[in-house]
C-alpha cells in the first residue's frame, strides 16, 4: 500500500464516522432511561414499551407501508416496461423525449413535484370527478411518479449489462416475443426488480414533502406524523423507533444481497437456454 | 414499428403524459391565475403575467432563490472536495473491499432521512452532547442549531452518498495501465492524478454536482428544521405561500420560477466552465 492510499484510506474512516456516528447516537440514546435526549441516566427499554403503546405512530406507519409497497408494485411495473423499452428497442420515434421525461423527476425538487401533483390531482377532481378528495390514493400516485425513473434507471442498466444475443436465440428457437421475454428476460432483469423495487418503497417511506402535499386530512404518513413531531423537539421515542428501522434495513439489505448472489447464479443455471 | 412493441411503450408515455406533463402545464396555468377565497383557491377567469413579475421582482422571492443557489453551491462544492477522495479510496481498493466500503458509504440514505435530521438536533442542542464534549475540554457552549452551519452539516450529510456514487462509478472503470503508463513515462502521483485522473473523472463530478445541487436548491426539511428562522430558502418560501398563505398562484408561480432557474444555471455553470477549458 503506498503512502497516498492510506492518506485516502484515513479520510474514508473519517467521512464514515461522519456518516456513522449520528446513527450510532440515536441507537445507543433510544435505551436512555430518562425523557431528555441530552443526559445518560441508565439503560431502559422504556422507550420501545412506549413505541409499541403509541396508536397515532403505529396507524401511520401501517398506512405508510401500505403506500409504499402499493407505489413500488406499480412504478415496478411502469418502470419495468420503460427501462425494457429504453433498453432494447433501438431508436423508437421521439426516444430522446422518452428518456428525458422518464428521468426528470430524478432532477426536480421535491417541492415542485409535490405541488406540480397536487394542483394536477385537484384540476382533475374539478374536472372529471376523480380523485374524489386527497388521501392514500393519491399520495400512492405521487410516489409511484417519482419511483418510475428508478426502477427504469435500475433495469435499463441490468438490461445493457446483459447480452440481446440470449432472447434472439430464444427467438430463433420459435418462442414468441412474449414467451422469451417471460422466460428469458424476466429472470435476467430478476436482481434489477428486486433492487428496484425496494429502492421504490424505502424512497415511499422516506418522503415526508410530497406526501404532505398529496395527502388529505385522515390519511398521515409515519414522515408527515415524524416531521411534526420533531417540530416540537427530539424524544427518545423517535430514537427507538430509528433503531427500529436501521435494524430491519440492515437486515432486509443483508437478505436481498445473499440472495441476489443465489438468484442470479440459480437463474443462469436452471434457465439459461444456453445450457 | 410492430404493435407489441407500441403496446410496451403507450404505458409508459400515457403514464409521463399524466403525472409529468400535465402537472407542469397545469402549473403554469395556475400561476398565471389569480388568487380567490374559495375553494380551490385560484381562478384563471382574468389570466396575467401578475404573479410570474412578482416573484420575478420582489426582493423576498429574489432574495430567497439567490439564497438557495449559494447554498446549494457552497454544499455541493464541500460534498465534492469530501466526496471525492472517498471514492478514489474506494475505487483503489482491493476488488474484495469495493462492494463493502460502497454498501458502507450508500447504507445510511436508507435508513431514514428524518430519523438521521432527528438525531444532528439531539447532537447540535445548545445542550446537546457536541457542547458537552466540548465542555469537556474547557470550550463554552456554542450555538449550533438554527444556524447555518447547522443547516449546511444537514445537507452535506443528507447528499454525501449522492455525490460519492456516481464519482464511484467512474474512477472505478479508469484502467489501472493509464496511471502506469504515466507512471513510467515520468510523471509524479500528484501529476498523474492531474492529468490523467482528474480529466477522466469529470463526468463523474458533473454527475454527482447535478444530484447534490438541484435537491439542494429546493430543500425544504432541513433549513425548517436545523436552519434558523434567517434561511429562508425558495422551498421554504414556496412551503409557506401555499401551506401558510394559501396563496395558491403565487406558489406557482415560485415553482415555475425556480425550475426556470434550474434549467438555466447548471447549464450556463457547464458552458462557462467548457469554455474556460478549452
Amino acid at each position: 500500500m503506498t503512502r497516498s492510499h492510506a492518506t485516502l484510506l484515513a479520510w474514508l474512516i473519517l467521512c464514515h464516522a461522519f456518516l456513522y456516528a449520528p446513527i450510532g447516537f440515536l441507537v445507543a440514546l433510544s435505551f436512555n432511561d430518562s425523557r431528555l435526549v441530552t443526559a445518560w441516566a441508565g439503560f431502559s427499554l422504556r422507550w420501545y414499551a412506549a413505541l409499541w403503546q403509541d396508536q397515532t405512530l403505529i396507524t401511520a406507519a401501517l398506512l405508510s407501508l401500505r403506500i409504499a409497497a402499493a407505489s413500488a408494485t406499480l412504478a415496478l411495473i411502469v418502470g419495468t416496461l420503460a427501462g425494457y423499452a429504453l433498453a432494447r428497442f433501438g431508436r423508437f420515434r421521439m426516444r430522446g423525449a422518452f428518456a428525458a421525461a422518464l428521468a426528470a423527476p430524478l432532477v426536480l425538487p421535491e417541492v415542485i413535484t409535490g405541488l406540480s401533483l397536487l394542483l394536477l390531482f385537484v384540476a382533475l377532481e374539478q374536472g372529471i370527478g376523480w380523485p374524489a378528495g386527497r388521501g392514500a390514493g393519491t399520495v400512492t400516485l405521487a410516489h409511484a411518479s417519482i419511483s418510475v425513473a428508478y426502477v427504469a434507471v435500475v433495469v435499463r442498466a441490468r438490461l445493457a449489462g446483459t447480452p440481446v444475443e440470449l432472447e434472439e436465440a430464444a427467438m430463433d428457437l420459435y418462442a414468441p416475443p412474449w414467451q422469451a421475454f417471460a422466460r428469458v428476460t424476466l429472470p435476467l432483469m430478476a436482481p434489477a426488480l428486486v433492487s428496484g423495487w425496494l429502492l421504490a418503497f424505502t424512497l415511499s417511506l422516506d418522503d415526508v414533502v410530497v406526501a404532505s402535499f398529496t395527502s388529505g386530512p385522515g390519511a398521515s404518513t409515519l414522515p408527515m406524523v415524524v416531521f411534526s413531531s420533531i417540530k416540537l423537539g427530539p424524544t427518545p421515542e423517535l430514537y427507538a423507533l430509528a433503531t427500529l428501522i436501521v435494524v430491519a434495513v440492515a437486515a432486509i439489505l443483508l437478505a436481498v444481497w445473499r440472495a441476489q448472489r443465489g438468484l442470479a447464479a440459480a437463474t443462469i443455471a436452471r434457465d439459461s437456454p444456453l445450457r | 414499428m410492430n404493435r407489441g412493441r407500441a403496446l410496451v411503450l403507450a404505458v409508459p408515455w400515457a403514464w409521463l403524459l399524466l403525472l409529468l406533463l400535465a402537472p407542469c402545464v397545469i402549473v403554469l396555468v395556475i400561476a398565471l391565475s389569480e388568487s380567490v377565497d374559495r375553494v380551490p383557491p385560484y381562478s384563471f377567469a382574468h389570466p396575467s403575467l401578475d404573479n410570474l413579475a412578482l416573484v420575478a421582482t420582489d426582493p423576498l422571492y429574489r432574495d430567497a432563490l439567490l439564497l438557495s443557489l449559494k447554498v446549494a453551491g457552497v454544499s455541493t462544492l464541500i460534498c465534492l472536495l469530501a466526496g471525492y477522495p472517498m471514492a478514489l479510496a474506494i475505487a483503489r481498493s482491493g476488488e474484495r473491499w469495493r462492494a463493502l466500503l460502497l454498501l458502507l458509504a450508500m447504507l445510511p440514505f436508507w435508513t431514514g432521512f428524518l430519523m438521521r435530521i432527528n438525531a444532528w438536533i439531539g447532537l447540535l442542542q445548545d445542550d446537546g452532547w457536541i457542547n458537552t464534549v466540548l465542555g469537556g475540554f474547557g470550550v463554552a457552549p456554542l450555538r449550533l442549531l438554527y444556524t447555518d452551519a447547522a443547516m449546511y452539516i444537514g445537507i452535506v450529510y443528507t447528499y454525501l452518498p449522492f455525490m460519492v456514487l456516481p464519482l464511484y462509478a467512474r474512477l472505478s472503470q479508469l484502467e489501472a495501465a493509464l496511471l502506469e503508463a504515466a507512471a513510467d513515462l515520468g510523471a509524479p502521483p500528484w501529476r498523474a492524478f492531474l492529468r490523467v485522473t482528474l480529466p477522466l473523472s469529470l463526468p463523474g463530478v458533473w454527475a454527482g454536482a447535478l444530484l447534490v445541487f438541484i435537491p439542494a436548491v429546493g430543500e425544504y426539511v432541513i433549513p425548517e428544521l436545523l436552519g434558523g428562522p434567517q434561511a429562508q430558502l425558495i422551498g421554504r418560501v414556496l412551503w409557506g405561500e401555499f401551506f401558510q398563505n394559501r396563496d395558491w398562484p403565487t406558489a406557482a408561480a415560485v415553482a415555475v420560477a425556480l425550475l426556470v432557474v434550474l434549467l438555466v444555471v447548471p447549464g450556463a455553470v457547464f458552458s462557462f466552465v467548457r469554455r474556460r477549458v478549452t
